[in-house]
């Protein structure tokens, strides 16, 4: 039988999974997996700032994130390296945060639970705050789709249908940043990244169309994250990495899936 | 009144612009076609029309409401990113699915709507780029390099299909090329260009004028001739009437 716990740790992945596949669906077509990594890696700096300032973690790791990616837009967009400077970001932004939280001396404070998720301990909160959160996120995106596909297809084209593909980043962005907040609590800031980009990169091969994909990509993320509970609780695992697990598992089944199939057809 | 109007126009890059004080106009139902060498601006020019570039000095006049189609010279679709024709064909927008189709029809593809994009050839990704663009009517069609990939009957389809769709819808078309015998033919209106207008006038002119001449030596001069040349031999080219 499901505790209660697990009820509300699988309403949170779920939560979670929803927000994550219309974003790593983007995140995936637009090449910013690392960018989605730095964001999230910032978010550890914005909890241990939330903890001294004694503010809500959601709100810190949101600014945090925002200020990161707002950060690498701008500077993508004057033609800086890409991959070496998010590598710089990235990993700098993971030192300061943890750096940062060991000055909290007088505060007990879990690292792990923030590098790595507490799926098992929200609360009816962070329920509301994970709802909340992947219903905007959703709601941007969707408000958003046809614009935000046509800027991601070519910069071009969306000028000329009267798009501005740099307000698209943008809305992005901000996707991005609540997404982080609102997946701490669920898979921690290491596995943030891979909550966007697997579920995406595995509906791939299953998708005709963007809408195919970004659905299918929601439908693998939520089973993910019910089979990985599921998993954690039966053999006594880690909750966040269990869920990535499953994830990687469904991943390599459908790429598995269109290995066979394009084998047929040659 | 004019569809869309240069005026002065200076937009570039860095602190050098790359197009210096450029104004032309075009009006409705003409074919202008620019040319120039490499580095002259072309696709500069371009990207300022479609407001992707802020120019730096002068300004673009658009007539309010201006519908603009934009056939982009390449299209990277990423692999990751699944789309069928049909799906194309609808963006950003809110054409309906008959008028999809019905494009695709008048392009000479009606086959294509389920496929996906990455497994068109060429000359077929060529067609639904054109087909997209057309889709809601524009009053204005802009082609960058629009025949990059194909080969030589391919491009003259093409330029005959351009010439065919001003003829059933009456837009003005736009377009860039380095095809010079084959796109100056076909056009109502040449500008040359190289960071300014050089000169601009019918084909005829502007290839015996000597600032085209200098850029492009005499040897492009005679490609016009070449290009009638080539068509005697074709009966039923409806491109014939804009290269007088």
């Amino acid at each position: 039988m499901l505790a209660d716990f697990m009820t509300r740790a699988v309403l949170a992945g779920v939560g979670v999974a929803l927000a994550a596949a219309p974003l790593g669906s983007f995140v995936v077509w637009r090449r910013m997996a690392y960018f989605g990594d730095a964001t999230a890696h910032a978010a550890i700096l914005g909890v241990a700032l939330s903890l001294a300032l004694q503010v809500s973690i959601f709100a810190g790791a949101m600014a945090v994130a925002l200020v990161m990616a707002l950060t690498v837009t701008v500077l993508s967009g004057r033609g800086y390296a890409m991959d070496t400077l998010l590598g710089v970001l990235a990993h700098s932004a993971l030192a300061f945060g943890l750096v940062a939280v060991s000055f909290l001396s007088g505060i007990r404070i879990d690292l792990m639970a923030y590098l790595f998720g507490d799926i098992l301990a929200v609360s009816r909160g962070d329920l509301a705050v994970i709802w909340g959160g992947a219903a905007l996120v959703v709601g941007l995106i969707g408000w958003r789709w046809s614009a935000l596909l046509t800027a991601t297809l070519n910069a071009e084209l969306a000028h000329a249908s009267g798009i501005d593909p740099r307000r698209e980043q943008l809305v992005l962005t901000l996707a991005l940043a609540i997404t982080v907040a609102v997946a701490i609590k669920v898979v921690g800031v290491l596995l943030i990244a891979a909550m966007l980009i697997i579920p995406a990169a595995a509906a791939r091969p299953l998708a005709r169309t963007p809408e195919q994909m970004a659905l299918t990509a929601a439908v693998l993320g939520s089973g993910s994250a019910i089979a990985g509970l599921r998993a954690a609780y039966v053999f006594d695992t880690p909750a966040g990495p269990s869920i990535v697990c499953v994830a990687a598992l469904v991943f390599l089944a459908t790429s598995l899936l269109d290995g066979l199939r394009s084998g047929q057809s040659r | 009144m004019s569809l869309i109007a240069a005026e002065s126009l200076s937009a570039g890059y860095g602190a050098e612009p790359v197009l210096r004080d450029v104004s032309f106009t075009i009006a409705p139902g003409e074919i202008v076609t620019v040319v120039g060498p490499n580095g002259s601006g072309k696709t500069t020019l371009l990207r300022a029309l479609i407001g992707a570039l802020r120019p730096a000095a002068g300004r673009i006049r658009r007539k309010p409401g201006l519908r603009v189609g934009y056939v982009p010279q390449t299209l990277h679709i990423d692999p990751t990113l699944p789309m069928t024709v049909d799906r194309f064909l609808r963006l950003p927008g809110r054409s309906s699915r008959a008028a999809c189709a019905a494009a695709l029809e008048s392009a000479g593809v009606p086959d294509l709507l389920q496929r996906q994009m990455a497994g068109l050839s060429g000359g077929q990704f060529q067609r639904v780029l054109l087909a997209r663009a057309l889709i809601e009517t524009p009053d204005l069609l802009l082609l960058d390099e629009a025949t990059q990939g194909l080969d030589q009957p391919g491009s003259a389809a093409f330029y005959t299909r351009i010439d065919q769709v001003r003829h059933d819808t009456g837009c003005a078309v736009l377009m860039i090329s380095h095809e010079l015998h084959v796109v100056m033919s076909a056009s109502d209106r040449v500008i040359c260009l190289n960071g300014h207008v050089c000169c601009q006038g019918t084909p005829a002119v502007v290839s015996a004028a000597p600032e085209y001449r200098a850029l492009f030596g005499s040897g492009t001069g005679g490609a016009l001739a070449l290009y009638r040349h080539d068509h005697d031999h074709d009966h039923d080219d409806p491109a014939t009437e804009a290269a007088e």
